[in-house]
This record gives structure tokens, C-alpha cells and sequence, in this order.
């Protein structure tokens, strides 16, 4: 191993290795730095399953277009208008050759197959999900000689003046300790996992998050950025964060913790009340807004409540629901008051207005005189055994970044760029998502600025 | 709960990747679980019969060990299938030859050979079993063809017969709660699945082995294997119908279509058996069946004798040694023919029926 690379990523997953790639390929030598050990590599990516690129035709993977104009309304729409517009018209366009770019590289995509999600269209779907996708980039990175080395905890960063100098390693790697480099990608996640960060904006709340993902994104390398003099963008309190299963460990639970039967039933918090309009809006949309409104009620959990007659109509879980055969024996078991829950039940009940269900669209199965009022899919739940599934806030990555150009360039406090510095992936994806989430949009901010992050690193390092 | 500790494992498993999906795009089982929430023992017996053990599902699995969700679907299922082996055998008072299978396949191979040159010392005199015999009927003289013919039909009959009552409980076992026999195109996707190992190629880019990387030949060496045992059993059949039709007795000249199909199929035997060994030999731990290792092995090494024997006797059959290899080579296949019911040759035959049920159920849900 050489002491000085011409370009040094700090990072493990998707956009991390699709900079190495890019840099490596555009000529330059190239280490990637990964904190966790070899089977966590890839930070989230591990386990994510698709990415959202725009196209103007169908494909043998993809049912039909999904234009730039689509793409770029749907993210005006998710993230109500909080987003850098030319950064993310960038990144769309970028996204049509990442389709192909990608598969270059040796990720292979699969046929949306079965399961719940209707991202046909949209989405193109990692063949074995995110791991496989990442073996993949490993393997071709290995092979056109960038360096790896796991368990690389970096400890502090020597930026001079916007321009970064050297890493500094916890532990020596081949008897160095300063990784010295011409140009560096940042490309090590957020900080959802760093519970004491959490809690500065989220108070004692945070204690109650289950994080989705990597027990490995504590946001090192972003708040060193920051404390450096890096430009932060984004909102500290935003994030992607669903309901999952409460019983769901508290790291790398994955995407099998997640549940979408809010549709089938009611939500309510731990007095038995319900909080939130259950029928308000499609999948996905409802299962991205569901986290967020389980933070906010006390002890930050809540209870989906269906009964029999559903339990086929939606994903098996890993977790089996609670059971009851009446509703106060289901109370019982989930340690809520039994009297409390029958009322909620029975009023839910008696506001239910006849109507014809269809999950799929905006039905007209509503309530009448219950508040919230449940807009749609509204069925009365009364076919014991009653059943339910507890849940908390289960946060997948902040948005919370360092601000960076349309080269992927960081932008330092001042507004001047970085000579050297960039960023790709989760640690800049605040400025395109400023709030809200579409299914994918993780892995296309990752592949488009972590590709443009390496090219643009190995250029300025060829200079 | 289920009859073993396996099925409660690959139960919870099941679970796991119910929830998941993520493996869909990889092979059979994937979609073949999804049709299901539920699993029973002939549930979990036909997911373990479908796979093909490539690996694919580990390697690219996120909650794969050391993840304490601990999920190991082709170490669980290769279990599974091996004890599902041992459920479904006939009789079932033979069922326990698969637990130590490699011992008894040893000594049935060891006994069937020394019965064969024993035989041969007991019923000719010493000049004939190291005499150097040629032309038609040479191998006749060490043993009546009649002799051979009946020993080796029983053999075979019996082996058949094993075999259909062992997969007729499987079928039904798996065929509960839809039922139902066999349709002719879902017979033929099977053919097709297996005939070119469709589900062996981790998902297009091969099979894994000793680490993340695709690097295993498997899929050439089984090809290797299997039609070079279909060779040779073709080779059989020809010289069979040789005899009774044609009276035309062996040994055929290299030319003659018995012998250019032995030849190739011996070929075979020889070259796919050291590749699956070596493969396996070098395949991480983490995904082997460590307690059926003396079964692969001893189906391995059957094969491989097999078609060594049959190769050399090809190379030396106008030479003394003729006798003696004769002697191995009858013994080898004699005891290939007995001990097939009861060891790793029922794979090719479970997954097979695993095919069917499997094109059989897509082809249930394309039409529904």
C-alpha cells in the first residue's frame, strides 16, 4: 500500500464505492476507508433494494417511462419544495445513465417481481437486493485495483484552509496512521445511529428510536466536516423514518421490521387514543409519514389494531401479531386499558360508513363523526381474535449534510468550494431531500453523486 | 412445531425471508415460498428439495451470520433435505442407511466387489479369470451373460422400485393441500429446469463457494457427472438390445456406438466427480451439511469408481487384468444399483419432483 493515494474515500457503501470506481477508472489510485468490519460493509446499502431513475422508455426491468419532469414532481412533491432544484435536476438527469452505468459495473437488476410494492414503473430492483449490489461493487473495484481496508476507523481529518490533507486512522493500517491524499470523498452516511447526537435535536425521545439500518453511520466524518468549516445543509430533525415493529432489535433490524397493515386498521398511542387519519394517503407515501408521527406521541410507541379478517392482506411479518380473542384481553397483553381501547374500537365502529374497499386506490370507505376521521379503507374491526402489532419510530438515515455543487465539490461556511473535498451519498443527500422521502431516491443521490464525486476527485488529483 | 429441529429452523427461517423477499429474482424457492404463509413439513421438505445449493441467497443475504437474525438458508434447507431423504425412504426400516451413509455405501461397494472376484475365483479356474480373452462373448466367459443380466435386472428393478415408492410419498407430502397428479407440461419445464441446472447459477453468475465470489465450476462438473452417467446408461441399453436383438455380443470394437458412448459417459464420471469433490472440498463451512459430508462423498466416489473402472477395463480389456477389472466394475455398478434408494443419488430425484410441483404451481398461478 502506497502512503499517498491520489484520492482517498471515507465510506463503505453504495456512493463510497461508485466514487472509487469512477475515480479508479478515470485514473487515479484510489483506498477506501470502511469503519465496520468486512460482513457489515456498505453502511445502509446492505439493505436497501432499488433505486429511482428516470427513463423515457420501458425496459426489459422497468414497465414503462419515468420522465425527468416525473421524477423531478415527484421529489417537488415528497419533499414539499425543500430541495436545491438545480442540484436535484441534476441529479435526475444524471439518474437516466446511472441505469446503465451501473449494470456496467457488474449490479445486475432483476424484474419487480411480487411482493407489495408498486415501483414497477420507477424503480429498478437490485437482483438478491443491496448486499448482492454491493458484492458486485466490491468485486469490480478489487478488480480494477482500488484498496480496501475494513475495520478503518477514521479519527480526525487535517483540512487546511478548505483542503484536505490527511486522515488519521485509530488504528494503524500497515504501520501508518495518516492516510495522506490529493483528493478526498466523503461518503460515510449520516448519524442516525449516534443516539447522543439524535437526542440534541429529539431530547430523551431518541432513546425510544429503533435505527433501521448500520449500527456504523455515527456521523464521525460529517461532524469533523462540519467543525472544519464545511457549509452544513439540511434540517437536523429530518430524516427517513418509519414505523417498525417495536420488538425489532435496536440496530440493522432491516427492511423486514416494517409493516404496512396501518391501512387495514387503527392506530393508537399507549392511552388508547387514536392520532392520525389511518386512510390519508397511498403507499408509500403513508408508510414514510408513519415514523414521524410515532415520535411525537408519548414514549414514542403506538399500536396498529386489525382483526382477522385481514391478516392475509398484507406482507407476512417477521414478528406474528399479538392476538386477543376479545379486545380487552387484546388490551391486556399489550398493557394498554382495556376499557380505554373497547371505547376507541366501538366508536371507531359506530363511525364507519358503508362504502366499497380498495386498497389500491382512494376508496370511499370513510368515517363520519370520530375524530380523526379515517378518509379511506375505513372498515369496522369487530371479527375476533383481535389483533395487534406494536410499533415505534424506526429511523433510516438525517438529513443533516455538508452542502456541496453540482461536481459533488463541498461548499465551505464562506460559499467558496472546497479545492478538494467532496461528498456523495447519505452525508450530502439534505440537499436534495430537504424533507420526505420516495422509495429509491437514497441509492440515486449515492450512485449519481458518489460517480461524480469520483470523477471529479481524480481530476483534480490528475492536475 | 414440526417433526425436527431442522423444520423448526428453516420454519423460522421461512419467516425471515417471507418478510424480505429481497432473494425473489434468485431461484425457485424464493417465489415458491411466497405462495405461502404457512409452512408445514411437506411445506418445508419440497422449499428444501427445490434448492439447488448455490449460495447465491447467503452471500447476498443482509441478516446472513454473524447478523443476529442468523439467517442460513442453504446450511438449513441442505439438512433439511438430507433428513427428508431418510422420511420419505422404502422400506422405512432402511431409512437409517442414510444416517451413516458413507460407512454403509463403503461396505456395500467393498462387499459387492469382493462377491464379484470371489465369485469369478470360486467358478472358473485361475486360467480363465487371468486369461486374456477377446472377441465377441470374452467377458461371457468369466460370467454367463444370462447370469449377469438377471443379477444386474434385479438389482435395478429393485432400485426402481425403491425409488418410485419413496418419491410417492414425497409427492404427496408436497402435493398436500392443492393435490393432484402430475400435469405433462409442467413434466417437461421440469426436464428443461433440470436438464440444464437452471436454479445452479446463483442468479446468473454462478455458484459460490469459498467466499463472496463466484468462482464455482459446479454447475460444469454435475453436467459432467449426470450426463455422463446418462451416457453411460444409454451405452447399457444400446448393448442390451445389441445382444437380444442383434445377437451381438460384447465386447464392441471402440467404434461401435456401446463403446463411443461408454467412452464419453466414462469420460465424464471420471473428470465431473473430481471436480464436485474438489469444489466441495474447498466450499466454506458455513454452508455445508458437515454431517452428510460421508454421503456426498460415498455418492461421489461410487460415480468416480464407476466410471474408472469402466474406463480402465475399456484400456486393458485384451490384457490378464481383464478378469479381475471385470470383477471391479460389476461390483461397482452392482453396488451403485442397490445402494441408490438409500443414498445421494435421490437428490437428482427429489428435486426433480420439487421441479414439478414447482412448474406445476406457476403454471396454477398464471392461470388463476
Amino acid at each position: 500500500m502506497s502512503s499517498k493515494y491520489d484520492v482517498l474515500v471515507i465510506g463503505g457503501g453504495n456512493a463510497a464505492l461508485c466514487a472509487a470506481i469512477s475515480a479508479r477508472r478515470g485514473g487515479a489510485s484510489v483506498l477506501v476507508l470502511e469503519g465496520a468490519p468486512k460482513f457489515y460493509r456498505g453502511g445502509n446499502t446492505r439493505h436497501t433494494r432499488n433505486m429511482r431513475c428516470a427513463h423515457d422508455a420501458a425496459t426489459e426491468i422497468l414497465t414503462g417511462p419515468y420522465t425527468e419532469e416525473e421524477f423531478w414532481e415527484d421529489l417537488l412533491r415528497v419533499t414539499g419544495g425543500k430541495t436545491d432544484e438545480v442540484l436535484a435536476r441534476h441529479m435526475i438527469r444524471e439518474s437516466k445513465d446511472i441505469l446503465n452505468w451501473i449494470v456496467e459495473q457488474g449490479v445486475r437488476w432483476q424484474p419487480s417481481l411480487g411482493g407489495t410494492l408498486s415501483l414497477g414503473r420507477t424503480n429498478s430492483f437490485f437482483l438478491g437486493g443491496g448486499r448482492a449490489m454491493l458484492n458486485a461493487l466490491y468485486l469490480t473495484a478489487e478488480r480494477l485495483g482500488v484498496d480496501v481496508e475494513y475495520d478503518a476507523e477514521v479519527t480526525d481529518l487535517v483540512i487546511e484552509d478548505g483542503m484536505f490533507l490527511a486522515a488519521r486512522l485509530k488504528r494503524p493500517i500497515r504501520g501508518e496512521t495518516e492516510i495522506r491524499a490529493t483528493s478526498l470523498v466523503a461518503a460515510a452516511g449520516g448519524f442516525e445511529a449516534n443516539i447522543e447526537w439524535l437526542k440534541q435535536y429529539w431530547g430523551e425521545a431518541a432513546d425510544n428510536f429503533l435505527i433501521r439500518g448500520t449500527p456504523y453511520n455515527r456521523g464521525s466524518i460529517l461532524k469533523m466536516l462540519l467543525d472544519k468549516g464545511v457549509q452544513e445543509v439540511g434540517d437536523p430533525t429530518q430524516c427517513h423514518a418509519v414505523a417498525i415493529d417495536a420488538r425489532a432489535p435496536k440496530f440493522d433490524g432491516g427492511i423486514i421490521t416494517r409493516h404496512d397493515s396501518v391501512v387495514f386498521g387503527i392506530v393508537v398511542n399507549k392511552h388508547s387514543q387514536r392520532f392520525y387519519d389511518e386512510g390519508e394517503d397511498l403507499w408509500p407515501k403513508r408508510y414514510a409519514i408513519w415514523g414521524r408521527l410515532v415520535a411525537a406521541q408519548p414514549d414514542q410507541i403506538a399500536y396498529i389494531i386489525f382483526d382477522s379478517t385481514v391478516v392475509t392482506s398484507f406482507m407476512p411479518t417477521l414478528f406474528p401479531p399479538i392476538a386477543g380473542q376479545t379486545v380487552a384481553e387484546l388490551a391486556g397483553k399489550l398493557e394498554l386499558d382495556p376499557a380505554a381501547l373497547e371505547k376507541t374500537i366501538t366508536e371507531f365502529n359506530a363511525a364507519v360508513r358503508p362504502g366499497t374497499f380498495d386498497h389500491t386506490i382512494l376508496d370511499d370507505c370513510r368515517t363520519e363523526g370520530v375524530t380523526p376521521q379515517k378518509t379511506h379503507w375505513a372498515r369496522r374491526i369487530e371479527t375476533p381474535p383481535y389483533l395487534a402489532y406494536p410499533v415505534r419510530p424506526g429511523i433510516t438515515f438525517t438529513y443533516l449534510g455538508t452542502r456541496v455543487n453540482k461536481e459533488s465539490r463541498m461548499l465551505m461556511a464562506d460559499g467558496r468550494p472546497s479545492a478538494n473535498m467532496f461528498a456523495a451519498g447519505e452525508i450530502m443527500a439534505g440537499n436534495v431531500l430537504g424533507k420526505g422521502y420516495a422509495a429509491g431516491m437514497g441509492m440515486t443521490i449515492g450512485s449519481v453523486f458518489g460517480r461524480i464525486a469520483g470523477r471529479e476527485a481524480a481530476k483534480h488529483a490528475r492536475n | 412445531m414440526h417433526g425436527t429441529r431442522i423444520l423448526d429452523e428453516a420454519d423460522r427461517l421461512m419467516t425471515v425471508c417471507n418478510s424480505c423477499r429481497y432473494c425473489e429474482g434468485l431461484c425457485a424457492v424464493f417465489p415458491a415460498m411466497e405462495m405461502r404463509r404457512a409452512f408445514s413439513d411437506g411445506d418445508l421438505n419440497y422449499l428444501a428439495n427445490l434448492c439447488h445449493s448455490c449460495g447465491a441467497c447467503y452471500v447476498d443475504c443482509q441478516f446472513s451470520p454473524p447478523h443476529e437474525f442468523n439467517v442460513n438458508v442453504p446450511q438449513t434447507l441442505a439438512v433439511a433435505r438430507a433428513e427428508s431423504y431418510a422420511a420419505y425412504a422404502w422400506p422405512q426400516s432402511l431409512s437409517g442407511a442414510f444416517a451413516r451413509n458413507g460407512l454403509v455405501i463403503s461396505i456395500v461397494a467393498a462387499l459387492s466387489m469382493a462377491a464379484f472376484i470371489l465369485g469369478f475365483v470360486a467358478l472358473n479356474d485361475r486360467a480363465v479369470l487371468f486369461g486374456v480373452h477377446t472377441g465377441p462373448g470374452a467377458f461371457y466367459k468369466l460370467m454367463p451373460h444370462n447370469v449377469m443380466a438377471a443379477l444386474f435386472s434385479a438389482a435395478f428393478l429393485y432400485a426402481i422400485l425403491a425409488l418410485v415408492m419413496s418419491v410417492r410419498a414425497f409427492w404427496r407430502d408436497i402435493g398436500t393441500p392443492i393435490g393432484g397428479r402430475a400435469d405433462g407440461g409442467s413434466i417437461f419445464q421440469a426436464i428443461r429446469d433440470a436438464g440444464e441446472l437452471r436454479y445452479l447459477h446463483g442468479g446468473g453468475v454462478g455458484c459460490y463457494n469459498e467466499d463472496e465470489k463466484p468462482t464455482d465450476r459446479r454447475k460444469l462438473y454435475h453436467h459432467l457427472t449426470f450426463y455422463g452417467f446418462l451416457l453411460c446408461f444409454a451405452a447399457t441399453s444400446v448393448a442390451t438390445l445389441y445382444h437380444y436383438l442383434f445377437a451381438r455380443e460384447a465386447p464392441y470394437p471402440w467404434w461401435d456406438l456401446p463403446v463411443v458412448l461408454g467412452t464419453l459417459g466414462g469420460i465424464g464420471l471420471v473428470v465431473g466427480p473430481i471436480g464436485l469433490f474438489i469444489a466441495k472440498s474447498r466450499r466454506a463451512a458455513e454452508l455445508l451439511d458437515a454431517q452428510r459430508y460421508g454421503m456426498d462423498v460415498g455418492f461421489i466416489a461410487m460415480l468416480f469408481l464407476t466410471g474408472l473402472t469402466g474406463m480402465l477395463l475399456l484400456l486393458l480389456r485384451e490384457t490378464a487384468v481383464m478378469g479381475p477389472l471385470l470383477a471391479l466394475h460389476l461390483g461397482a455398478v452392482f453396488a451403485l444399483f442397490i445402494t441408490m434408494p438409500y443414498g445421494k443419488f435421490v437428490h437428482g430425484i427429489y428435486r426433480f419432483t420439487a421441479l414439478v410441483r414447482y412448474a406445476q404451481e406457476r403454471r396454477g398461478e398464471a392461470g388463476s
